[in-house]
């Protein structure tokens, strides 16, 4: 058997939702053993108040939200409020490497959990807190979800059209640059302790993460003073570059076309040339000036196509073009099938169901999804009796006391 | 308190990406590597790219450059020669990660791939980003943002209903892309410092935008459903099908403000109901609603538009400042729909340390930038250095993997660096 990236790791999830879980289940895809830790009193918010749920049926075991941010883990329950919670908490703490935790700041420290208690059981463990605006500064203990933060980090204002509303991204998108950005951060304190044997504690503000995939429309205000508006599909100096109808209902081709070559390219695949040399259209300059004009040729021509077949077209031909895939196209879809994309797993309620596999691929050390997201509390005996090495005992009175819970 | 760690100081990478990549070397910069960014010789084409400092338009004061490669040293080399690759095979000897973004089969064809590399140097990192991956029915296809955007299944949820999709009008594919090979390409850099054992990253622009659209794969596989664009609104949150107001109008803009159930939704929900009330703007419905007992997963449509109706009345009353201030001192959720501008004056941000400028002596000037992405109680995360102009370290980076000056003109004069 090849050696994973993270085989020997340990991680302990105090966590929730997409922010802190993610960052578990892709380091778990490749290797890491990753324990989510949550309580019947207390579910991951991802398993009820967030739909789908399976044949849209509410139930805890149910939610496609959760299983999709959680394969490959072991789940449990602890209720940190019962008496001995903490210390069970303690004692998965001392076992971990790494303790992922997104509560709002101050709510694990007031638990008896912050990270100088956490040094205590555990000297060198990595904590690695994700949080809203971070862990100190005049709006730390204000929480926040992903869809708010896609309006505080400017993405809202900037997406959608001047004489419209903004449109909101879908879902806690923030969230998910947090998880990118979580992953480096755990990979970064893994190699400091790897050189030095030292933990770390890591204070990820989603609010700072999310401003880095800003970078451009602040170095515009910063530079030139300029606030970037939102612009639709247009682009300072491509054209044609939009989005395209075509046949079918809500079918949408993309084209974008950044110099004559490429125009050239697209008018053939049109079977318009008439359109090369036509002085509205003959630059980049010109097709900028007429783009309206220009959108409606482009348009008259992909109406009557497929959107598939104008993606396949006009990349075979040398222009940067694609098509609008929907959820159902990118299961569909024959390169993402290629990589092996989506995972399929059996859960024991849901059924057969796909995971989505990593967007990188390594030459020998490849990902690997083998267990399906966790049912609520469905590890308990494993992870407190093996991997915390509990005696049958205390387990036995833990479950009545109702700390494992 | 001791100085932090330059993590990745003893670690160098050679960046050969176009646009697609610079994210990649920049992030791995934000944690000290030595980032040498190589160019072709006359400058990157990408120089050209976005918008410039004020307006000039000059491949040396582009801010799409400046954004994308701070953090990183400035060397040019012509690979398509073949003096150009034998010292592509120079700098690999002295390099433990190489960044690249071309057409897969291009290196091969110049004999300077991952296998043809591993043998040179054992244990390097060839950290490969194209747009669909290396192998595959689509791998000699090209990218864009928007076309990324689109074959990601991002731009399938993303827009008004009545109109096409839309992507963000600050590019978002490329920032995902290489934000997930930095995380591959440190990965694969820890397992080496574990193993000793280099290897092949292979990201995929495709699949490097996907978790843009956050959990909405789910719909499908779970139910068949298929998520749609909703403009101002979010889908999905309720089993009834309600769709539910994110984005409302205010005095001078918009705030976010969305109807949530769970604790901090209740507790929202009744703040705001208070807030309404106590300048005479709550009707009656809402003044008697138990909050305590809102469930967003089975509200009603009818339900949501009678209370968004009397919010969206309230909200055109109040400024975003006031509505900022107001949540953060009630603790509830929501955030005003900000500018660059506003973003690059909150407070909470200037208090945490995030700006810090930076002298472009050329320009006369500095300029303000984000300083890092994550705080570590021991590792630096910060900006270090500018983007760096053309050829700006050609000397110095030649001579460190042990070229002599002489040889250096040479090259020069050849227009091979």
């Amino acid at each position: 058997m090849k050696r994973q990236i993270f085989e020997g790791i340990k991680i302990a999830e105090f966590a929730a939702i997409a922010a802190g879980p993610l960052i578990g289940k892709h380091m778990a895809d490749h290797g890491a053993i990753s324990v989510h830790v949550e309580s019947h009193e207390r579910p991951d918010g991802f398993r009820q108040n967030y739909p789908p749920y399976k044949d849209n049926k509410p139930g805890i075991n149910r939610s496609g939200a959760f299983t999709i941010c959680n394969n490959n883990k072991y789940g449990v329950t602890i209720n940190l409020k019962a008496k001995g919670g903490v210390d069970l908490a303690k004692k998965l703490i001392a076992w971990a490497d790494i303790v992922i935790e997104n509560f709002t700041p101050g709510t694990m420290a007031k638990l008896g959990l912050g990270y100088e208690d956490m040094k205590k059981v555990n000297p060198d463990i990595i904590l690695l807190s994700s949080c809203n605006q971070g862990q100190t500064g005049p709006h730390a203990f204000h929480p926040g979800f992903g869809s708010h933060l896609s309006s505080l980090c400017g993405f809202t204002y900037m997406t959608g059209y001047q004489d419209r509303m903004p449109c909101i991204l879908y879902g806690p998108y923030v969230d998910h640059v947090g998880v990118g950005y979580g992953v480096i951060a755990a990979v970064a304190a893994l190699e400091h302790r790897r050189k030095t044997g030292e933990g770390q504690f890591v204070d990820l503000a989603q609010y700072e993460v999310g401003i880095q995939f800003m970078i451009g429309a602040l170095l515009e205000y910063s530079v030139n003073g300029r606030v970037t508006e939102r612009d639709g599909n247009r682009h300072g100096f491509a054209a044609p570059h939009n989005t395209y109808p075509c046949k079918g209902q809500d079918r949408w081709c993309v084209i974008s076309v950044f110099n004559d070559e490429e125009w050239k390219a697209l008018c053939t695949c049109m079977g318009r040339k008439d359109l090369i040399s036509d002085p509205r259209f003959s630059t980049v300059l010109a097709r900028k000036q007429h783009e309206d004009e220009l959108d409606k040729e482009v348009a008259a021509w992909t109406s009557g196509m497929v959107a598939e077949e104008v993606f396949t077209l006009l990349q075979e031909n040398g222009v940067k073009a694609g098509f609008v895939e929907t959820m159902e196209d990118m299961f569909k879809d024959p390169q993402l099938k290629h990589r092996k994309f989506w995972a399929p797993l059996t859960h024991p309620e849901v059924g057969k169901y796909h995971a989505e596999g990593p967007p990188f691929a390594f030459s020998k050390t490849p990902f690997k999804i083998d267990r399906h997201a966790p049912m609520i509390g469905e590890h308990n005996e494993v992870v407190f009796k093996k991997f915390v090495g509990l005696p049958n005992e205390e387990y036995d009175r833990l479950v009545k006391e109702g700390v494992i819970s | 308190m001791a100085e932090k760690v330059k993590l990745l100081k003893d670690c160098r990478v050679f960046d050969f990406s176009n646009e697609m990549g610079f994210f990649c070397g920049k992030i791995l910069g934000d944690l000290g590597a030595d980032v040498i960014k190589v160019e072709k010789p006359g400058g990157d084409p990408s120089r050209n790219l976005g918008s410039f400092y004020k307006d000039i338009p000059d491949p040396e004061k582009n801010l799409y450059w400046f954004a994308y490669n701070h953090n990183k040293r400035g060397i040019t080399l012509d690979i398509e020669t073949e003096t150009g690759q034998e010292i592509f095979k120079k700098l690999v000897k002295k390099a433990d990660i190489i960044i690249e973004t071309f057409q897969p089969g291009y290196l091969k064809k110049l004999g300077l791939d991952y296998k043809a590399l591993s043998k040179i140097k054992p244990d390097i990192i060839v950290s490969s980003i194209t747009p669909f991956g290396q192998t595959g029915p689509y791998k000699n296809y090209k990218g864009s943002d928007l076309v990324l955007t689109a074959m990601s299944g991002f731009m399938s949820v993303l827009g008004d209903s009545d109109k096409p999709p839309v992507r963000p009008t600050v590019p978002q594919s490329y920032v995902w892309i290489g934000m997930h090979a930095a995380e591959a390409t440190l990965m694969a850099y820890y397992h080496r410092g574990m193993t000793g054992e280099g290897q092949h990253v292979d990201t995929s622009g495709q699949a490097g935008v996907t978790w843009a659209a956050s959990i909405a794969p789910s719909f499908y596989d779970f139910n068949k459903e298929i998520p749609t664009r909703a403009g101002s609104f979010v889908t999905g949150r309720s089993v009834t099908g309600a769709i539910i107001r994110a984005v409302y109008p205010c005095k001078d803009g918009f705030v976010t403000y969305i109807i949530y159930g769970g604790p901090a939704g209740q507790r929202t929900n009744k703040r705001l109901t208070e807030w309404m009330a106590s300048k005479g703007m709550a009707p009656d419905f809402l003044k008697n609603k138990d909050w305590s007992k809102f469930d967003i997963a089975t509200v009603t449509q009818e339900e949501i538009n009678r209370i968004e109706a009397a919010n969206m009345a309230f909200f055109k009353t109040v400024t975003k400042d006031e509505f900022f201030k107001y949540v953060v001192e009630q603790d509830m959720l929501g955030y005003p729909v900000n500018t660059a501008k506003e973003i690059m004056e909150d407070e909470q941000l200037k208090s945490r340390g995030m700006w810090k400028e930076i002298e472009h002596e050329d320009l006369g000037e500095k300029i303000t930038y984000p300083a890092f992405f994550t705080l570590f109680s021991t590792i630096a995360c910060d900006l270090w250095r500018r983007a760096p102009r053309i050829g700006e370290h050609n000397e110095e980076v030649y001579q460190e993997i042990g070229l002599d000056k002489k040889e250096i003109l040479r090259l020069k004069k050849a227009n091979i660096i």
